[in-house]
């Protein structure tokens, strides 16, 4: 996608840009992921690092770092590494591949803040030069809590690790949580902007490395049967749902004091309400694209009465899809006092003329009906309507909806006349494109796409720290305001949350899809 | 499975319909329609492999085999829908007796709506693909040279009767090497000044290879024999040493470039729905194929 890599590759006599057929692969490289032993590292990095390779998009000598307080050998990692491509990678698993792979494994023991294990992992890196050719091209996965950044950044820049030289990069990538307010994200992207260059940190949010997420722009603006309508000329509200059936689970430890908001809306809905309000991008280079987002998030803003227009809640123990679950105060490791939402909405404005006055309301929660995430562009009734009365009765608002995960896909909500009657009677019906039948087996996962474009060096998946900071402000006043102000709802596990939230929708008329 | 025998194009064409209604799920997300042509032999193998396609690629595959001869003239079809074939649609039609040559007129009430029609030959392709009356409503023509006894005489009927949208699969097979070879080469390695490719004899992909890597080298390309399978090994020359992916199990390769330790490359060769698959990713005209085509030398 970026101007520079096509340069870049015209060099190569045997890359045509005519030539299709060709994958992007990228060059030689390595990768260093510290924090090997975590759930995301086992279920998402190392499976899309296999899959990746079966696919023929890793360079033949890539190497793979494991780095942690373990006494292990290289082939204990190795090991490690290999049960978990067996138990979670999207492709079959494959002898020949999985050869190649591991010659590259190499395991680094120590504590994160030894000095000495760094000189240790810096003569690992040019082994792997050497013997693999990876070119000292490396990029460091820090798979770590947000807490430990500092440390390892740290000696990263004094053992010389984080150098970039112009003939071979360096490059960090980082999870979310991108900080827990403004300020503490802008200390987070202190500390890494002193050691990475901006255009050598990447970002992940996984979901904007999901095809689903990726489509909105393309059947935003490859088409001409939808912008003409996406203004506030027909669109009543937007609504964007993240929902989850499943409760904390194991992760007391970093859920409480974190919450709903800033777990999800504060990068993920923002992201997507992003993706879905932006403007026309010049072209789909990574700068490109930024500069349009970033605009749509500086243009939004909030209510004034944050108490009328948000609603947060916490799941109460009950009945979910037939089982009996606890409730958020009742889980292990939660204090019966805890103000921590599972379930948070908010209302939000886009202060320009395409979207004036258009209200788009972003929610997310635990334990709520079924595992869904998707973004519902809700259509004004028509002006007019030449029916009778009992005809249309039926009808409620047209939609347009993305279907971002499970049953990934696009849907059309629209009236249609009802058979077989004998007036004319109208009734709501669905146009349905599924992702699943018109591309099967073709969604890669999202962490094979990011990993790759991490290595290529493609950036526009990632979001920049102006995106990151702007999304604190937006959410700073309201995460402000719920800590001055009382206590989450309890609202029913398996429903769809709090009576505040539907409260707050129904002041401005509007009321929430069941999605 | 469904039988229709003595029947006609439009009539399979409404029993399919019928039976998406049964099943409930009249709308279909359906990319393409598929029209192999094939004779009894080798028909099994080529609907099965586009099934096996068709899991990334939901399609009609209409599989038209025509049986001339003294036989009664008549249309016999077999159907499947969805299930555990995969999400498409199957219809393997034997055109009998007279009918034999009016195959056009059996797919014409098939092709779906508004989507693209792919042709495909698995042995016997016509001279001009485009200009056959199946081949006309395709915009992608795929063959296979592998099928046919003498490869270079058969890749010189391809470039006779080469149209924009034609593709065979002894090129689709050689995309994962390019890929290789490719990628070698992102790291400038000074000049190539000679190139050669072994394969085993009569080997169509590996006559691509060479024209291809001649095409972007600008270099004399020479072709030796091996024992094969396959292709065994390319080797590029350049001042520093050879840079060379050899491979002799037709699994793994490995990669030695000049001054670099030597790498292995899982370098797996694939089957026929693989192969399709890849065939059905881009509709539009393969250029560089177009220009390989065109430079198989003649006799």
């Amino acid at each position: 996608m970026s101007p520079h890599r096509h340069e870049a590759q015209s060099a190569n006599p045997l890359r045509d840009p005519l030539d299709q057929r060709l994958p992007r692969v990228a060059g030689p490289c390595g990768m260093v992921l510290f924090g090997v032993t975590g759930d995301l590292s086992r279920k998402k990095v190392m499976p899309a690092i296999y899959d990746l390779a079966n696919r023929g998009l890793l360079p033949p000598g890539f190497g793979l770092v494991g780095f942690a307080r373990r006494d292990w050998a290289d082939q204990d990692f190795a090991q490690i590494v290999h049960d978990s491509v067996r138990e979670h990678a999207r492709t079959p698993f494959r002898e020949e591949v999985w050869k190649q792979l591991s010659e590259g494994i190499r395991f680094v023991a120590g504590d994160l803040g030894d000095p000495q294990a760094y000189l240790n992992l810096k003569k690992v890196v040019a082994e792997l030069d050497s013997s693999r050719g990876t070119g000292g091209n490396h990029a460091f996965y820090l798979s770590i809590p947000p807490g430990l950044f500092p440390v390892v950044l740290e000696h990263l820049k004094t053992s010389g690790l984080a150098e970039d030289r112009p003939e071979a990069w360096r490059r960090v990538v980082i999870e979310k949580p991108f900080g827990h307010d403004l300020a503490s994200a802008q200390e987070l992207n202190r500390i890494v902007g002193e050691v990475f260059a901006s255009g050598s940190v990447f970002r992940i949010d996984h979901y904007l490395g999901k095809e689903t997420v990726q489509n909105i722009l393309a059947v935003r603006f490859a088409n001409t049967m939808y912008e003409p309508l996406w203004n506030s000329n027909y669109v009543d509200n937007v609504q964007i749902t993240m929902a989850e059936d499943i409760g904390i689970g194991g992760r007391a430890g970093y859920y409480d004091g974190i919450g709903a908001a800033r777990d999800v809306i504060q990068n993920h809905l923002l992201q997507l309400m992003a993706l879905t309000a932006m403007e026309e991008p010049l072209s789909f280079a990574a700068d490109d694209v930024r500069a349009e987002k970033e605009k749509l998030l500086r243009a939004v803003s909030l209510p004034r009465e944050l108490g009328k227009h948000t609603s947060r809640g916490q799941y109460a123990s009950g009945w979910q899809g037939g089982i009996p679950v606890k409730g958020y105060l009742e889980e292990d490791g939660i204090s019966p006092e805890s103000t921590t939402e599972t379930y948070a909405a908010i209302r939000v404005d886009v202060d320009n003329r395409r979207w004036a006055g258009v209200p788009f309301y972003l929610r997310t929660g635990k334990r709520l009906g079924r595992r869904v995430t998707e973004v519902a562009v809700v259509f004004k009734r028509a002006p007019h309507l030449p029916f009778a009365k009992t005809a249309v009765q039926e009808l409620s608002n047209n939609a347009f909806v993305f279907r971002i995960q499970p049953d990934e896909g696009i849907t059309v909500r629209f009236g249609s006349k009802v058979p077989n009657t004998t007036s004319v009677q109208v009734r709501d019906v669905t146009m349905d494109f599924q992702y699943g039948e018109s591309f099967v087996d073709s969604s890669p996962e999202a962490y094979e796409r990011l990993i790759l474009d991490v290595l290529l060096g493609d950036p526009p998946l990632f979001p920049r720290h102006e995106e990151v900071e702007l999304g604190w402000e937006i959410l700073d006043p309201v995460l402000d305001y719920w800590a001055a102000h009382g206590k989450p709802d309890q609202y029913v596990s398996g429903g769809w949350g709090p009576h505040s939230a539907y409260d707050m929708i129904a002041r401005d008329g509007h009321s929430w899809r069941r999605p | 499975m469904i039988r229709l025998e003595d029947t006609s194009g439009g009539a399979v064409s409404a029993a399919i319909a019928a039976e998406r209604h049964r099943m409930g799920s009249p709308a279909t997300g359906m990319v393409l329609t598929l029209l192999i042509l094939s004779d009894e032999e080798a028909q099994a193998d080529a609907t099965a492999a586009a099934v096996g396609a068709a899991r990334q690629h939901p399609m009609r595959i209409v599989t038209l085999i025509p049986r001339p001869g003294k036989h009664e003239t008549r249309l016999d079809a077999e159907i499947s829908v969805g299930g555990d074939d995969g999400p498409g649609e199957v219809a393997v039609l034997r055109l009998r007796g007279l009918l034999a040559e009016h195959a056009n007129s059996v797919a014409v009430p098939l092709l779906l709506s508004d989507t693209p029609v792919v042709a495909y030959w698995p042995e016997h392709p016509p001279e001009i693909p485009a200009d056959d009356p199946i081949g006309r409503h395709a915009q992608r023509r795929i063959t296979d040279c592998a099928t046919q006894s003498d490869a270079l005489s058969a890749l010189r009927a391809r470039k006779a009767g080469y149209r924009p949208g034609d593709t065979d699969l002894c090129w689709t097979r050689i995309t994962p090497w390019r890929s290789v070879l490719a990628s070698a080469l992102d790291q400038p390695p000074g000049r190539i000044t000679s190139v050669s490719v072994s394969a085993e004899d009569d080997n169509a992909s590996a006559v691509l290879l060479a024209l291809w890597l001649g095409r972007c080298l600008k270099v004399p390309v020479t072709q030796t024999v091996s024992a094969g399978p396959g292709i065994t090994e390319v080797r590029l020359g350049t001042e520093a040493g050879d840079i060379t992916v050899s491979r002799s199990d037709g699994v793994t390769a490995v990669l030695s470039r000049p001054g670099a330790p030597a790498s292995r490359v899982a370098l797996q060769r694939r089957d026929l729905a693989d192969l399709l698959s890849e065939e059905l990713r881009r509709l539009d005209p393969d250029e560089v194929y177009g220009d390989v085509i065109r430079q198989v030398p003649e006799e």
